[in-house]
C-alpha cells in the first residue's frame, strides 16, 4: 500500500510466474545481461587497426564541425545536389549540432529536395507516380476498405492529411498569384 | 540491382541502381536474402528524421550472403551466410573499445551525437540500407557473423535490430525480481521488451498500445496485462490505479517519435516535424513510474528539441537510460535463450513482401492494415 512501506502485492507469486512463462528469471542476475556494466574497456570486437584506414573522399564531404576532421569511413549514398544540397551545405558548414538551425534548415531542405526530384523526374523517362508511390494500392488485399472503418493507426488524422499534403501547394499557389498579380500591375502602371 | 529508393514523405518506389563497390579495404558488398522494415523507418519514411536525401535506400535489418570482400577482411569470405547488427562501428574508437557499439565516433561524419546505420538519412552517415539486391557492410571483421547452423534465417533477420534492441531496453530498465515493468507499444521492440522483462525476474509486466491486435500479441506473445489508452480519458491515471497508486517501478518507451494520443503533440511532431519527435509516450513513461523508478527509452527520436517533462523527471528522482542498442553484444546470450526455447523471434513476423512490392509494403506496415506487426522484405537477386 503507497502509504505505508509496503510495496502492493504481485497479481501473482514468483513460483506461479515461473510455471507460466518459459525462461522466467534466468537473466534475474544483472550479471547475465549481456550489457552490463555498460562500459567494458578491452572489450573485443575483432578490429586490426588502431585507427583505421581513411577511405578516399572521392568528392567533398560535408560533415559536422563537431568532428576534427572527416570521419575514416562514411557514407557515399546520396550526395549533395541543387538548392537542397546548397542548404544542406550551409548548415553543415555553419551550425553545429546543438543549434536548432542546423536541423531546421536541415529538415527544411529535405522538403525542398522532395519537391526538386519530383519536378526533375518530370524531366526523365520515369516521372514520380504519386499515387503508386505511396502503397496505396495495398489496400484492398490488406483490408484497407474494411480498416477505414476500424482499427487503423492513421485514422484519427485522415482528416488533416489532405490539409497538411495541400496546403504547402495551395500556399505556394497563392503566393505565386499574389506575386504575378504585382507583377501584372507595376508593368500596366509603368504603360500608363 | 533493384533497390527501394525514398521520394519524399509518405512516397517510396523501387528503381535500378548500380551494384555497391568496395569503398574501404575492410568493406564488404553482401547479396541481402531477408530484409525486414523496422517501426522506426516509418519515421523515415514520414519525414521526421532530418536529412534523409530523395534517392537512398532505407533498411537497417538484414542478412545475407557474401559477395565480394575488400583487401583487409580477413574474418569473412564469398558465400558465407551472414547476419548484419544495425549499428555501424569500427571497433578500435573510444567508444567501441568500451563495447558501445551504437556509439562509434568513426562512421558517421554528419554528426557526433549518434553512430552509423544502414538506410538510416545522413545524420546516422549516409549509408544506403538493406532494402536492396546488394548492400556495403563497412568494417566486414567488425560488424557481421556467421549465421549458425541452426538458426532459422528469419530469426537471424529479427536478431538484427528488433529483438536485441527490445531486450536491451528491458536492460537498461535495471529490472529487479518482482518489478512492476509498463511498457509503452506493442511493436515488434516493445513486445520483444516485454517477453525479456519476464526473462529478468519481473513480478508484473503491462503493455500500452492503441491497437487492439497488437494488445491481443502481447498477451498471448508475450504474456502481458494490457491497456488499450484509446478507451481511458487518461492512461496514466488508470496506470496509477493498477499499481495501487504507486507506479510502475520500470517503464519502457518503445514507441518513440510519433507516439498518439495528444493531438496537439503529434501535430506539431510527426506532421508538422517541429520537435525531434512527439514526447506523449516518454512523458506518460516519466509519468507512469513510480517515484525513483526507471524510464528506458528504445523509441527512436530525431535529434531536434521535444517537448519533454523534464522537472518531473527530476522531482521524481527518475533515472532515465537511453541508448541505440549495441547489437552484437546481444547475440551470444539470446543465441541461448533461442536455443532453450525462450524467445522464438520470427513469431512476429506477419507479413513477407517481394522487394518490387516494398511501397505496398510500407504502407500497410504504416496504417497498420491487415494485422501487420513485422513485415520482412524478401530481395529476388539469385
Amino acid at each position: 500500500m503507497t502509504y505505508t512501506a509496503n510495496k502492493p502485492a504481485l497479481p501473482e507469486t514468483i513460483d506461479q510466474l515461473r510455471a507460466r512463462i518459459p525462461g522466467w528469471g534466468v537473466d534475474s542476475d544483472p550479471k547475465d545481461r549481456p550489457s552490463v556494466p555498460r562500459e567494458q574497456p578491452g572489450i573485443e570486437t575483432g578490429a586490426h587497426w588502431d585507427f583505421p584506414e581513411r577511405q578516399p573522399e572521392k568528392q567533398p564531404r560535408e560533415r559536422s564541425i563537431e568532428h576534427e576532421f572527416l570521419t575514416p569511413v562514411f557514407g557515399t549514398s546520396v550526395p549533395l545536389k541543387g538548392l537542397s544540397g546548397a542548404m544542406r551545405k550551409y548548415a553543415y558548414k555553419t551550425y553545429s549540432e546543438a543549434r536548432a538551425a542546423h536541423w531546421l534548415i536541415l529538415v527544411a531542405a529535405d522538403r525542398v529536395d522532395a519537391w526538386e526530384s519530383h519536378l526533375a523526374s518530370l524531366a526523365t523517362a520515369r516521372p514520380d507516380n504519386p499515387l503508386t508511390e505511396t502503397g496505396v494500392r495495398s489496400e484492398i488485399p490488406a483490408h484497407g476498405l474494411r480498416s477505414r472503418r476500424g482499427s487503423r493507426a492513421d485514422k484519427n488524422h485522415q482528416w488533416m492529411d489532405p490539409v497538411l499534403v495541400a496546403g504547402p501547394w495551395l500556399l505556394a499557389g497563392g503566393a505565386v498569384a499574389v506575386g504575378l498579380k504585382a507583377l501584372m500591375s507595376r508593368w500596366s502602371k509603368g504603360r500608363s | 540491382m533493384k533497390a527501394m529508393v525514398y521520394r519524399g514523405p509518405y512516397k517510396i518506389r523501387v528503381e535500378e541502381k548500380d551494384i555497391p563497390t568496395i569503398e574501404h579495404p575492410n568493406d564488404a558488398i553482401i547479396r541481402v536474402t531477408q530484409a525486414a522494415i523496422c517501426g522506426s523507418d516509418l519515421h523515415l519514411y514520414h519525414g521526421m528524421i532530418p536529412d534523409t536525401r530523395v534517392g537512398t535506400t532505407f533498411g537497417h535489418e538484414f542478412v545475407g550472403v557474401v559477395h565480394e570482400v575488400g583487401s583487409s577482411v580477413e574474418k569473412l569470405k564469398v558465400g558465407d551466410r551472414v547476419m548484419v547488427p544495425f549499428n555501424i562501428y569500427c571497433g578500435s574508437c573510444f567508444f567501441c573499445s568500451r563495447g558501445l557499439f551504437s556509439n562509434c565516433h568513426n562512421v558517421n561524419a554528419n554528426a557526433t551525437a549518434v553512430g552509423g546505420i544502414y538506410g538510416y538519412s545522413h545524420t546516422a552517415g549516409g549509408y544506403d540500407g538493406g532494402q536492396s539486391e546488394f548492400v556495403r557492410v563497412p568494417f566486414a571483421d567488425v560488424g557481421p557473423s556467421l549465421i549458425p547452423e541452426w538458426m532459422d534465417e528469419e530469426d537471424a533477420v529479427m536478431l538484427t535490430d528488433a529483438l536485441p534492441t527490445g531486450y536491451f531496453g528491458a536492460q537498461l530498465g535495471d529490472i529487479s525480481q518482482g518489478d512492476t515493468v509498463v511498457v509503452f507499444g506493442a511493436g515488434p521492440v516493445g513486445l520483444f521488451a516485454a517477453k525479456s522483462a519476464w526473462l529478468m525476474g519481473a513480478g508484473r509486466v503491462i503493455v500500452v498500445d492503441q491497437l487492439e491486435y497488437r494488445l491481443e500479441k502481447a498477451r498471448t506473445f508475450a504474456h502481458a496485462e494490457t491497456y488499450n489508452f484509446a478507451e481511458y480519458k487518461d492512461i496514466v491515471v488508470e496506470l496509477k490505479k493498477a499499481t495501487g497508486y504507486l507506479g510502475a517501478d520500470v517503464v519502457i518507451d518503445a514507441v518513440g517519435a510519433e507516439a498518439d494520443g495528444n493531438f496537439l503533440q503529434h501535430v506539431t511532431a510527426a506532421k508538422l516535424k517541429l520537435q525531434g519527435g512527439s514526447p506523449i509516450a516518454l512523458n506518460w513513461a516519466i509519468d507512469a513510474a513510480r517515484k525513483g523508478g526507471t524510464v528506458s527509452v528504445v523509441g527512436a527520436y530525431g535529434p531536434i528539441f521535444s517537448a519533454v517533462k523534464f522537472g518531473d523527471a527530476v522531482n521524481k528522482g527518475l533515472t532515465i537510460r537511453t541508448n541505440q542498442c549495441p547489437v552484437k553484444r546481444q547475440w551470444p546470450r539470446l543465441f541461448e535463450h533461442i536455443q532453450n526455447g525462450y524467445l522464438k523471434p520470427s513469431d512476429l513476423v506477419t507479413h513477407r513482401i517481394p522487394l518490387e512490392h516494398i511501397a505496398e509494403g510500407y504502407h500497410i506496415f504504416s496504417a497498420k492494415l491487415d494485422g501487420c506487426i513485422k513485415p520482412l522484405v524478401v530481395p529476388t537477386a539469385g
